[in-house]
C-alpha cells in the first residue's frame, strides 16, 4: 500500500503538487488521469524517489520515502519497475541486454538462465527473436513493449508507467492496454498508470484519480467515475474545450 | 555601474555554483565507486574507450610535436653551438610538458566530448532516470568508471606520446638534420631524469580527472534536448581544455 500525505512541489513558484492525497491499493491497478502539465509525471517520480517534495509524505507500508537517503531509495527502488513515457531504452545495448540490464546488475544468474528469463519476458509482452535488435530498429510501440519487458525482468511488486500509449495508434494503444491487464493478472502487481487516455484507462482501472491543479479532485471506481457529476471530471472526460478547466 | 555589479555577482554565482557541483560529483563518484557490487567490466569498457581509441590521436600529435620541437630548438641552439642539446630539449620537453598537456587537450576533444554528448542523451532521454528507477545509481554506473578511466590512461596515454615524441625528434634530429646518433642518445639519457617523467604522468593523472569530471558533469546535468546535448558538450570540452591549461601552471610551479 502506499500513501501520498499533503504533497507539495513547486518549480520556480509554480506550485506544481498542492496538497496532493491519495492512496494506492496493493495488487490493484490505479490510474492517474489530468490534463497535459497538471503534475502525474512529477507525482510518479515522487512516488520512486526521482524527486524529492517540498513537503508532505509518500509511505510505502508505513515507510516515508522522502525522507530516505540515495542509498536507502536504491534498495526500495528494487521493489520498483517503471516503464517510460520513451521507454528510455538503453539505445547502446540490444533488446535482451536492456531486459536482461536489471538481473546482470542485481543478481548472479547464470548467462543461459538469463537468456531463458529475457525470452520469456519478451514473449509474455509479444515479442519473439528479437534480442539481438537494437532499440533504434524497433518501432515505437516495440520500443514500449521491450520497456515492460525490462520493467517487469525482476517481477516487481509495483510497477509505474508513464503514458503508456502516447505516440501510438488506436491498434497499438489496446494491445499495450491488453498487455498491461494480461502482465497485472499474472503477476497480482501494483500498477500506477498516469495517462490522459481515456479508453486505456476505461479498460484497465481498478481506481481512477484525477488530478487537477495540484490536487486529487475526484477518485473512484470505473463505474464511480463515469457517473461522477463533478464538472472539471465530465469536462476532460468528455473532452471538451468548455468547462471549469481552462485552456491556456 | 549597478548592472555591471550585477553581472558580475550572477557570473560569481555561477563559477560557485559550477564548482560545487563538480566537487559534490567528485565525491560521489569517488564514494560509490567503493560500494559493491563492483562492476569491472564496465570500468574497463570506458578504459578502452579513453585509452584504446585514443592511441591514433595521441600518437600522431606526439610524433609531429616531436618533430617539430627538434626542428625549432636545432634552429635556436646551434645558434650557440648546442646542437646536441636538441635530444634533451625534446625529451624534457615532452616528458615534462607537452606529452601530458596534449595528451589531456588532444584526449579532451575527442573522449570528453564524447562523454559529455552520451550522458547528455542519456539525460534528456530519461535513460539516467531509468538507471534510478532500476535501483542502479547512475553516478556508479556512469561516473565512476569513466572518472576512474581518465585517471588511469591518462598516464599511459602520456607515456605513448612522450615516447613518440622522442622518436619524432629522434628522426628529425639524426635522420634530416645530421646530428650524431650516439651524442642525440647519450645527452638525451644525461639529462632526463626518472623524476622527470614521473612528474609528468602525475599532471597527466590530474589531466585525466579535470577532463572527465568536466565532461560527466555537464552530460550529467543536460537539460534542454538536443540543442542541450550540443551545448554541454561545448562547454564540457571549454572547460576540460581550459582548466588543464591553468591547473598545468600551478602543478608545474609545484613540482619545479
Amino acid at each position: 500500500m502506499i500513501q501520498i500525505i499533503d504533497l507539495k512541489k513547486s518549480f520556480n513558484s509554480k506550485k506544481v503538487l498542492d496538497d496532493t492525497n491519495l492512496e494506492i491499493e496493493k495488487g490493484r491497478i490505479t490510474v492517474i488521469i489530468g490534463r497535459s502539465g497538471e503534475g502525474k509525471s512529477v507525482l510518479i517520480k515522487h512516488i520512486i524517489g526521482l524527486l524529492r517534495p517540498d513537503s508532505g509524505e509518500i509511505l510505502l507500508d508505513g515507510q516515508d520515502i522522502t525522507k530516505m537517503t540515495e542509498m536507502e531509495l536504491n534498495e526500495v527502488r528494487r521493489r520498483f519497475g517503471m516503464l517510460f513515457q520513451g521507454a528510455a531504452l538503453f539505445d547502446s545495448m540490444t533488446v535482451g541486454e536492456n531486459v536482461a540490464f536489471p538481473l546482470r546488475e542485481h543478481t548472479e544468474m547464470p548467462e543461459t538462465d538469463l537468456k531463458k528469463v529475457v525470452k520469456e519476458k519478451l514473449r509474455k509482452v509479444g515479442l519473439r527473436d528479437i534480442e539481438n535488435m537494437m532499440p533504434a530498429d524497433l518501432s515505437g510501440g516495440m520500443k514500449k513493449r521491450v520497456g515492460l519487458a525490462r520493467a517487469i525482468a525482476m517481477d516487481p511488486e509495483i510497477v509505474l508507467f508513464d503514458e503508456p500509449t502516447t505516440g501510438l495508434d488506436p491498434v497499438m494503444s489496446d494491445n499495450i492496454a491488453t498487455l498491461i491487464l494480461d502482465t497485472q493478472r499474472d503477476l497480482k502487481t501494483t500498477y500506477i498508470v498516469i495517462t490522459h487516455d481515456i479508453p486505456l484507462t476505461y479498460k484497465i482501472a481498478d481506481k481512477i484519480a484525477m488530478l487537477h491543479e495540484g490536487k486529487i479532485v475526484e477518485q473512484g471506481d470505473v463505474d464511480y467515475m463515469k457517473n461522477c457529476q463533478n464538472p472539471i471530471l465530465r469536462q476532460f472526460l468528455e473532452g471538451r474545450a468548455e468547462g471549469p478547466i481552462k485552456v491556456m | 555601474m549597478r548592472e555591471f555589479f550585477e553581472g558580475l555577482g550572477k557570473w560569481a554565482g555561477r563559477v560557485v555554483k559550477l564548482a560545487g557541483g563538480m566537487a559534490l560529483m567528485l565525491f560521489q563518484a569517488a564514494t560509490w565507486m567503493f560500494v559493491p557490487p563492483l562492476k569491472l567490466r564496465n570500468i574497463f569498457r570506458q578504459m578502452e574507450f579513453v585509452g584504446v581509441k585514443s592511441l591514433f590521436v595521441v600518437i600522431l600529435t606526439g610524433a609531429f610535436t616531436g618533430a617539430v620541437l627538434a626542428l625549432q630548438s636545432y634552429n635556436a641552439l646551434k645558434r650557440f653551438g648546442a646542437e646536441s642539446l636538441v635530444g634533451p630539449t625534446v625529451a624534457l620537453s615532452m616528458a615534462r610538458e607537452l606529452g601530458p598537456v596534449l595528451t589531456g587537450l588532444m584526449v579532451t576533444g575527442r573522449a570528453g566530448s564524447a562523454m559529455a554528448t552520451e550522458l547528455g542523451t542519456m539525460r534528456v532521454t530519461e535513460q539516467i532516470d531509468a538507471l534510478y528507477t532500476m535501483a542502479v545509481n547512475p553516478i556508479k554506473y556512469l561516473v565512476s568508471p569513466r572518472i576512474l578511466a581518465g585517471v588511469l590512461m591518462l598516464p599511459v596515454l602520456a607515456v605513448i606520446t612522450d615516447f613518440v615524441g622522442v622518436l619524432g625528434g629522434y628522426f628529425v634530429g639524426v635522420k634530416m638534420l645530421g646530428i650524431n646518433s650516439g651524442v642525440y642518445i647519450g645527452r638525451t639519457v644525461d639529462f632526463v631524469k626518472p623524476q622527470d617523467i614521473f612528474d609528468g604522468l602525475i599532471k597527466a593523472s590530474v589531466f585525466g580527472l579535470i577532463l572527465s569530471l568536466a565532461a560527466c558533469y555537464h552530460g550529467f546535468n543536460t537539460a534542454g534536448g538536443a540543442a542541450g546535448v550540443g551545448e554541454s558538450a561545448t562547454k564540457s570540452v571549454v572547460l576540460g581544455c581550459v582548466m588543464i591549461l591553468i591547473s598545468d601552471y600551478f602543478l608545474t610551479s609545484a613540482m619545479l
